[in-house]
């Protein structure tokens, strides 16, 4: 798959910056509702058993033993990846990998509905819409990332602009030069279950230990020769002011 | 996994199906090297190629079943290059076909000698057909085996007994029900089938055996750490992510409560090979007929608690990103 595909657009996913706010996740369910990708239909959305169909999910994990511990919010999506393993087991060749941008995706029309990419997921990233029989997966917003109506910096994936945070990179990881690549080589990105070769196209950062050293000179002021803390005295009544307009 | 009741009455019933074809194979077979009592007539291989084409028939509507598309069904056989399921696609009715003029011509006893060998024994149509589906059927068995073995993080299918014990069981099946059609017919094959059909349900049992041992201590080369990429001992999911349902909770684990899957696999010993032998044995001491189509009937459910065992213990990588709700 690696030689044939032009380039591999992907997210990178910083979990060092992910406050885990679900943004992304109701942006991608917004967005994929109304466009291309959908519908993603939910069942008994408002009464017993609710279930629905997404395309992202952020949960979150724990590691360590209280009080040392940390909290990892981990957005979830499928990985575009390099090899696909959805894809050849496909019967009718309704799931496929873009040799022009390496997006994985599914052709609504062709699918029979056997869910059988879905068991070849290790990443369970599929999931099968029940109300239109046919499986069903993030696009990377690829009716929006291309669409020339759009300014500009407006075609990105939904959940890449709804990240208040900032965690999350979109990009060409095949390119050296790209945000997305710099970003995974100088913060160590890495790839899930690489024991697969999936070779996953989106790259997740790592949690980075960030700890600030507070001087004293920080606390307390510099730049203070009478070494008195407190408000300064107010000036005379008439004592020119900054701007000449205000008084004190 | 989720046990899907149309793929488990497809891969029995196809099962069943193709080891009775094998069955009226090898009789015809035992026929022309001259060691059968009393040979077969055509009505015996075409009535019997009638009833594989009903479970293979039958196999072939339950997979229908499993599609939200039925009617797209068509297009599942396009991808045959890279998708197993694609080549069972095409084999199933490849198998069916080679049945069908196997049977067909049988029942017309269009029997014409092909080759006549050096020592006088003889290569006619319906054997050398006989050949070829024989062929088709093992290449069938491979297709359905190999759907579930080349899943290869599904660690409890990603073996080669998946595709061997898709073959004995449904070789066994076929075999039994080879025993009592042929006592039906008052054929005198029934005895040398039900050799075979016991012998096939001990092979069976072995190979189901292992691959349940084999199961019962896989190392797992997923685990929560490699899932999410941080490689701390003491890490665990404090939430899914959601509260409701998904498509991800319901097709990758199966419904049953934690003692289903050991209480369906002491069943299925007992139904699907056990319980047989036994019925077998005393069918042929006492040369009654109930007694193998009873070993038919009580196989054929323990091979469905069988199948819904198979799905139930494999265990899917993504399960690790769907343990708690908060």
């Amino acid at each position: 798959m690696t030689d044939t595909i032009a380039k591999q657009l992907a997210l990178v996913i910083d979990l060092n910056t992910c406050v885990g706010c679900h943004a992304c996740v109701t942006s991608c369910k917004e967005w994929n509702s109304s466009g291309w990708g959908g519908p993603m239909p939910d069942t008994n959305p408002y009464d017993r058993d609710p279930s629905g169909v997404f395309f992202n999910r952020v949960q979150t994990y724990e590691a360590g033993t209280y009080p040392n511990t940390e909290t990892i919010h981990f957005p979830k999506s499928c990985l575009h990846c390099e090899d696909p393993p959805c894809v050849p087991v496909c019967p009718t060749g309704a799931s496929y990998k873009r040799a022009e941008d390496g997006i994985v995706l599914v052709d609504y029309d062709k699918c029979i509905g056997c869910k059988y990419c879905s068991w070849a997921c290790p990443y369970g990233a599929r999931e099968f819409d029940e109300e239109t029989g046919v499986m069903k997966k993030c696009t990377l917003c690829v009716d929006r990332i291309y669409d020339k109506n759009l300014p500009e910096a407006e075609r990105k994936p939904a959940c890449v602009l709804a990240c208040p945070a900032g965690a999350r990179l979109f990009g060409d990881v095949t390119d050296p030069d790209s945000d997305v690549s710099i970003a995974i080589r100088e913060e160590g990105g890495y790839q899930l279950m690489p024991e697969w070769g999936t070779k996953p196209g989106n790259q997740y950062l790592p949690r980075r230990k960030v700890k600030r050293v507070i001087h004293e000179d920080e606390l307390v002021r510099a730049d203070n020769p009478l070494k008195k803390e407190g408000p300064l005295p107010r000036p005379e009544e008439g004592t020119p002011s900054l701007d000449d307009v205000t008084s004190w | 996994m989720r046990p899907a009741f149309s793929v488990i009455f497809l891969t029995t019933l196809i099962g069943a199906g193709q080891g009775l074809f094998l069955a009226l194979v090898g009789g015809q077979f035992y026929r022309v090297i001259g060691a059968a009592k009393a040979p077969e007539t055509g009505v015996f291989f075409s009535y019997g190629s009638g009833l594989v084409l009903a479970l293979l028939g039958a196999g072939l509507l339950a997979s229908f079943f499993h599609l939200a598309h039925p009617e797209r069904a068509w297009r599942a056989a396009s991808q045959w290059r890279t998708s197993w399921l694609s080549r069972e696609v095409i084999a199933l009715p490849a198998v069916m076909g080679a049945v069908c003029v196997y049977g067909g011509l049988h029942w017309l006893g269009l029997n014409p000698v092909l080759v006549t060998f050096a020592n006088a024994k003889t290569l006619d149509l319906t054997m050398a057909l006989g050949y070829a589906g024989v062929a088709a059927v093992l290449a069938l068995f491979v297709c359905t085996g190999m759907i579930y073995g080349c899943m290869k993080f599904i660690q409890e299918w990603a073996t080669p007994l998946t595709v061997l014990n898709f073959f004995l069981m449904g070789s066994a099946s076929g075999l039994v029900l080879a025993t009592v059609y042929a006592d039906l017919m008052a054929s005198g094959l029934a005895e040398l089938y039900a050799g075979f059909a016991m012998a096939m349900t001990v092979a069976a049992l072995i190979g189901r055996t292992a691959s349940l041992w084999r199961n019962g201590n896989i190392k797992y080369m997923s685990s929560l750490q490699t899932a999410v990429g941080m490689h701390h001992r003491n890490l665990r999911q404090v939430t899914r992510g959601f509260t409701a349902s998904a498509f991800n909770l319901k097709e990758f684990f199966h419904p049953g409560g934690p003692g289903m899957v050991a209480k369906m696999t002491a069943l299925f010993l007992v139904l699907a090979f056990a319980l047989p032998l036994l019925l077998m044995m005393v069918g042929l001491a006492e040369g009654l007929a109930p007694w193998f189509g009873l070993a038919f009937a009580v196989q054929y459910a323990g091979l469905l608690a069988e199948r819904w065992v198979f799905f139930a213990e494999a265990t899917h990588p993504q399960n690790l990103y769907y343990q708690k709700v908060a």
